[in-house]
């Protein structure tokens, strides 16, 4: 445990904490208070940025939970995101509903598709997982192009901002008041439902099923729970998406960004709530930069240099991880801070 | 009558695609177990490789074929040394991811050197024309047909009957008993790669001479996995027989499935369809090896 020295737990309440100290507590809520005063400092790009590295970082929680935790991979979340932005849109435009209960019904009904597509992961499991999760995304986008009464097919749909009473949150600041918010309580409720029986059951799952079903863990039941719970979260990310841009369209749930949210898991360290954050937001910065250089780049070198650097930039950071450090930027995040715990030691004595 | 019997030999030629896809993507699995998402991306380098050689250099065809066949040695070489020789022993995920990065490098550099523009060279290659009464039969599918059995014979000779050959059948089914008895697993691995990008290449060429190549043509790498696992994913004569069922199956249901429906785009989604059921009822595929997992 990477606590300061002289921190004593004494109860079980105590150590299963995920605030241990007071200073935690103060940390904590100082970095609340800078998120929330964010859109006083900023300008409505940078907002953009950070709201759109919020809805990543709910995704990415959903997938951890999925990928990270109950080691079934998915590289289909996109597919679940869309799912969910588009039950969210139609019921909002369609039907005149609310957003506040459009949004629950999106991650519902992204929860329910998750259900349908996670069946084959009781028969399968590894590279046919993927392969299955594949195939989910390009159905499920082919089914949103067919309902063409409903979803408007390949025109897309437009979509209302949401509103409070008749206060509607037209403006990045408010918007990303919502993300960040909801962001928040995601990285709470991850943190929180991996503590839980059916979060060791997930664990149990990853590290070996075959073992788990001995113990007594329901793989029928548990892998389908981690597939509706991971799917809901995409629900909700998708649904903000399109709610920001004020547009559903298939456009916005590419194949290869399931890959980028995979990418992000493991940047960031899987089975680490923390890892998805670090994951989120350092590909989303990388993503930031290349739109940066990129055009600088294109003048100096090629026309097409743009277009190749996003994808090379990419790919290299994830096989870099992949190489070098598999357990991700949290795992560095771990390494640091037990230095600066030991500081000017550089290990623990060991008993 | 002929609308089915074209659209069958149609699709018979993009059968022929995925199973020039699927064969470099099995030889992977059968040596290393590994699943390669970038086996698209080598058939779409092998193309542009060919226009590289053919088109701007002006060289003669067995020249530019050598040529090329050395750029894949090399490619595959620097591929395995590099990006998965560290990755040995890791899980399923980390190989995979490790194979879509690739992908995506190699999808980057083919931008930046090609341009990403569709590239043809027609009457380049010798082409074979023939006709069946009144269906024409496009000659991809004939040059896909020779290429792809002759590599099928050669390929299965070879598992059987070499000693690096059995040594990677070895290596797949548990490298610790591999390395116990004396196999140099890293060498093995090497040649898989090469192997594996070797007939990716030649794909790519013999396509790009009859279709065409562009970026977009990886994505067939996608399909080509509903191939795979129709066949049974360590299955090399599975990978053709599955590509020309799904091919077939494909056109003939987007010829008369898309005018009923709203949207169309019954190729799109047909082959994952396939693939999802395929995954349910039968994960093994029609000839792949059942196997049964202890503790």
């Amino acid at each position: 445990m990477g606590l300061r020295f002289g921190t004593f737990q004494e109860h079980y309440a105590q150590d299963m904490a995920i605030f241990h100290t007071k200073l935690h507590w103060g940390m904590l809520l100082l970095f609340l208070i800078l998120l929330f005063t964010c859109p006083l400092f900023f300008s409505d790009r940078i907002l953009t940025i950070m709201t759109m590295i919020g809805i990543a970082i709910i995704s990415v929680h959903g997938l951890n939970i999925l990928t990270g935790y109950c080691g079934q991979i998915s590289i289909g979340h996109v597919g679940f995101m869309a799912v969910g932005a588009y039950i969210s849109a139609v019921l909002c435009t369609k039907l005149g509903w609310s957003f506040w209960i459009a949004l629950p019904c999106a991650g519902l009904g992204a929860g329910i598709a998750g259900l349908i597509f996670g069946l084959p992961s009781l028969k399968i499991k590894g590279f046919y997982l993927i392969m299955a999760t594949i195939a989910a995304h390009f159905i499920i986008i082919w089914i949103i192009l067919q309902l063409y009464n409903i979803t408007g097919g390949p025109d897309g749909l437009a979509v209302p901002k949401p509103k409070i009473g008749s206060f509607v949150l037209k403006s990045k600041a408010s918007y990303f008041y919502l993300v960040a918010t909801i962001a928040c309580l995601a990285t709470l409720l991850t943190k929180n439902i991996v503590r839980t029986r059916a979060g060791r059951a997930f664990v149990a799952i990853r590290d070996n099923d075959l073992a788990a079903e001995v113990m007594g863990i329901s793989l029928w039941s548990y892998k389908l729970q981690a597939f509706f719970i991971g799917c809901v979260y995409a629900g909700i990310a998708g649904a903000l998406l399109v709610h920001y841009y004020g547009l559903a369209s298939v456009d916005q749930f590419p194949f290869m960004d399931s890959v980028w949210y995979l990418g992000m898991l493991i940047v960031g360290g899987m089975g680490n709530t923390l890892g998805a954050i670090f994951g989120a937001v350092s590909l989303k910065l990388l993503d930031e930069l290349v739109t940066i250089v990129g055009p600088i780049l294109s003048k100096a070198v090629a026309a097409q240099a743009a277009a190749s650097l996003a994808l090379i930039a990419r790919g290299l950071i994830i096989a870099l991880f992949l190489i070098f450090e598999p357990r991700g930027l949290a795992h560095r995040w771990e390494i640091f801070k037990a230095y600066r715990r030991l500081w000017p030691f550089s290990h623990e004595e060991s008993e | 009558m002929n609308f089915f019997l074209q659209l069958v030999v149609t699709g018979f030629a993009l059968g022929m695609i995925y199973a020039l896809v699927a064969i470099g993507f099995v030889i992977i699995i059968k040596c290393s177990n590994a699943f390669n998402i970038a086996q698209g991306h080598f058939v779409m380098i092998g193309g542009y490789l060919g226009y590289t050689f053919l088109v701007l250099f002006h060289l003669p065809i067995g020249v530019s074929l050598l040529l090329a066949i050395a750029v894949a040695i090399i490619l595959g070489v620097l591929i395995e040394r590099l990006t998965l020789r560290p990755l040995v022993g890791q899980a399923d995920l980390a190989i995979v991811m490790m194979t879509i990065a690739l992908a995506s490098i190699l999808e980057g550099l083919a931008t930046l050197i090609w341009g990403g523009e569709y590239k043809t060279y027609h009457g380049v290659l010798p082409t074979v024309a023939l006709k069946l009464g009144e269906i024409s039969i496009p000659s991809e599918s004939l040059i896909g047909l020779i290429v792809s059995i002759v590599a099928v014979v050669i390929l299965m000779l070879f598992f059987r009957y070499t000693k690096i050959g059995l040594a990677m059948r070895a290596t797949a089914e548990d490298l610790q008993v591999v390395r116990s008895v004396g196999i140099r697993a890293t060498t093995v691995y090497s040649v898989s790669w090469i192997i594996a990008c070797v007939v990716g290449v030649i794909g790519g060429i013999l396509l790009g001479g009859v279709s065409g190549v562009m970026i977009p043509l990886a994505e067939i790498g996608l399909k080509a996995f509903a191939v795979v696992l129709l066949g049974g994913v360590n299955s090399i004569g599975g990978a053709i027989v599955a590509g020309i069922i799904l091919g077939v199956l494909e056109n003939v249901a987007a010829g008369y499935l898309d005018p009923l429906l709203p949207h169309g785009g019954m190729a799109n989604v047909f082959p994952f369809i396939v693939m999802i059921i395929v995954l349910i009822f039968r994960p093994y595929g029609l000839f792949g090896l059942v196997r049964i997992e202890r503790i």
